[in-house]
């Protein structure tokens, strides 16, 4: 795949479909892979598409879910048809979660999420309006770090 | 060393991915929150854990973890084992809890640097 131009593709996420939960995450990786991005900055993406997908499957009815890659950066966003963030401030927290007891059951819910997200992004956003919906954007730079060649380990 | 040297020494079953025990083995991981298993876990590890729940398939896809070992003898949901068998991904089950699979693990050499 040549870079010339900056290449886009959106995925459909299903809320509550945890059969599929992490398959646009994979397909993103897989894409990354395939450009042959480096494995640093796919493992970024990676840890965090997948955790913005499992907000979508956990939380909202549906979201698409878009990668944008270009010669400087990999944007992505969410963008979910939901119940919203009621405080986005509190959300971002390490450890604060709305989760209930069975998704805390299944290994979800930690309050790690949008952490993590912001941990493995170089920028972050979100918007969100309760009772319609969050968007979710973040992107990750390849200027100067998809030159390291770091392995994924 | 090899997923099937593992199995052998550590008296694992396995439950899928049979023709994927060849594989090396890195490295080890263990948790059962899923999010921290996603940041930390590396390619090449066997990931240890309690959940037996589907998605703990999609987490091993995605991180291209060498096998899923499951302890205190649970075994996977029907789902997580028709998605594992879909994506190959190796399924092994030991009886013994976490903290002494994780000790024998490491007394193979799995984990040490």
């Amino acid at each position: 795949m040549r870079m010339d131009k900056s290449y886009s593709q959106s995925f459909e996420i299903t809320g509550n479909n945890f059969f599929d939960a992490g398959k646009a995450a994979t397909e993103v990786k897989m894409i990354l892979k395939q450009i042959g991005i480096n494995s640093d900055i796919i493992r970024r993406v990676a840890i965090a598409s997948y955790e913005a997908e499992m907000n979508v499957v956990m939380y909202a009815k549906r979201a698409s879910m878009t990668i944008e890659i270009s010669q400087e950066k990999i944007k992505i966003v969410v963008d979910d048809e939901g119940p919203g963030i009621q405080n986005i401030e509190l959300a971002m927290k390490e450890g604060y979660s709305t989760a209930t007891t069975e998704m805390r059951e299944m290994g979800f819910g930690a309050g790690m999420g949008l952490p993590n997200i912001k941990r493995n992004a170089d920028h972050l956003k979100i918007e969100s309006e309760v009772g319609k919906g969050t968007k979710v954007e973040f992107v990750i730079e390849l200027k100067e770090s998809a030159r390291g060649g770091s392995k994924e380990r | 060393m090899k997923l099937k040297e593992l199995k052998e020494k550590l008296n694992l079953s396995v439950r899928c991915a049979e023709d994927k025990l060849i594989q090396e083995i890195t490295g080890g991981y263990v948790s059962d929150l899923l999010s921290d298993v996603i940041a930390n876990a590396q390619k090449g590890d066997v990931w240890v854990t309690m959940q037996v729940h589907v998605n703990i398939v999609a987490v091993a896809v995605l991180k291209e973890v060498a096998a899923i070992v499951l302890v205190q003898g649970r075994e996977p949901n029907e789902d997580t084992l028709k998605k594992a068998k879909e994506e190959n991904i190796p399924i092994l089950v030991s009886k013994l809890p976490a903290f002494q699979l994780v000790g024998k693990l490491y007394e193979s050499g799995i984990g040490k640097t």
